[in-house]
């Protein structure tokens, strides 16, 4: 096992000391590809708050609107956060991103929670059932 | 003499040695001074932190649920999947012109008997978009869910078994 890691290692260290031999900047393609993972990450992320806050408006009561504001706690935060562990050089920086991260993964689900039982407990009944959109002939 | 030690106080001595150990590692991680002057500070509130938590007597697994660290890591490792594949569901729902979504009240019955597994249960639920745990009983779970689909008890017993593990707890035993 140790063995196998070893070889994949050297392996890995020789094709990148050819490379750098033939001329190839290994740090500026290392770089560019850090940069290519952080503009994905953060358009994914942006594309999830902005959904989760077209959810919140579309949705039609309390409860279901719960789960639209989910989604910006949960993958539009996390992966915003992801990008800008990428961006940061102190690992300083990268271990309170993680911290905000993780807090964020325990607290976030404890505050709808609450927010939930609260409106359960007060009386908030919850829409069930199938529901769609009135559809805009309707209105007229 | 740790034999002259009842066992309860035993079990407090370990927690808190955990417990400074962790506080120690977040303040360093958020301050990363090492002058003498900022580090005794910090040593004086972790102190005082570990003698306000003896004094209220939660030196305990809950307090410090610091033991099973690389399960519940694995277990968040897991749980991070399910939320992409739920979060992609939802995002279909919400975004379809129609709409059409069809919310479920559902009870999901729990295991566990210890609390922390319940806990750790039920933020996944709400943590995994489009379930939200609305109310906490003995047996069960009252979940509301936006689709039909992703209410049923069956789909959640992986996750009640999987996060039972992450605190360390078996869940066949409950």
């Amino acid at each position: 096992m140790i063995a196998a890691v070893l070889t994949i290692v050297m392996a890995a260290e020789a094709v990148v000391r050819e490379t750098v031999n033939a001329g190839v900047d290994v740090g500026a393609i290392l770089a560019f590809l850090r940069d290519v993972v952080t503009i994905i990450s953060l358009a994914g992320g942006l594309f999830f708050v902005l959904a989760g806050t077209v959810g919140v408006i579309r949705l039609p009561d309390f409860y279901t609107r719960l789960h639209a504001a989910g989604m910006t706690d949960t993958l539009g935060a996390e992966l915003i956060l992801f990008a800008l562990m990428l961006q940061s050089d102190n690992w300083q920086v990268i271990a309170k991103l993680l911290l905000v991260a993780f807090f964020l993964f325990v607290t976030s689900p404890t505050a709808t929670h609450a927010v939930a039982h609260a409106a359960y407990k007060a009386g908030e009944r919850p829409k069930l059932g199938r529901w769609r959109a009135p559809s805009l002939e309707d209105d007229t | 003499m740790p034999g002259s030690l009842s066992l309860t106080a035993r079990l407090m001595l370990r927690f808190a040695t955990i417990l400074l150990f962790a506080l120690a590692a977040t303040w360093w991680v958020l301050s990363g001074y090492t002058k003498p002057l900022i580090l005794t500070l910090g040593a004086i509130s972790i102190g005082l932190v570990l003698l306000i938590c003896a004094r209220m007597r939660i030196l305990d697994r809950e307090t410090a649920p610091y033991m099973t660290l690389p399960q519940t890591l694995a277990y968040f490792g897991w749980l991070f999947v399910e939320i992409v594949k739920a979060n992609v569901a939802v995002v279909r729902a919400v975004l379809s012109p129609d709409l059409e979504i069809s919310p479920t009240l559902t009870k999901i019955p729990t295991k566990g008997k210890n609390d922390l597994a319940k806990t750790m249960f039920a933020n996944s639920i709400t943590l995994t978009p489009g379930t939200v745990s609305v109310e906490m009983a003995e047996d069960h779970i009252l979940v509301h869910a936006l689709l039909s689909e992703m209410s049923d008890p069956d789909d959640f017993i992986e996750m009640g078994e999987r996060s039972a593990w992450a605190v360390g707890e078996d869940a066949s035993d409950g």
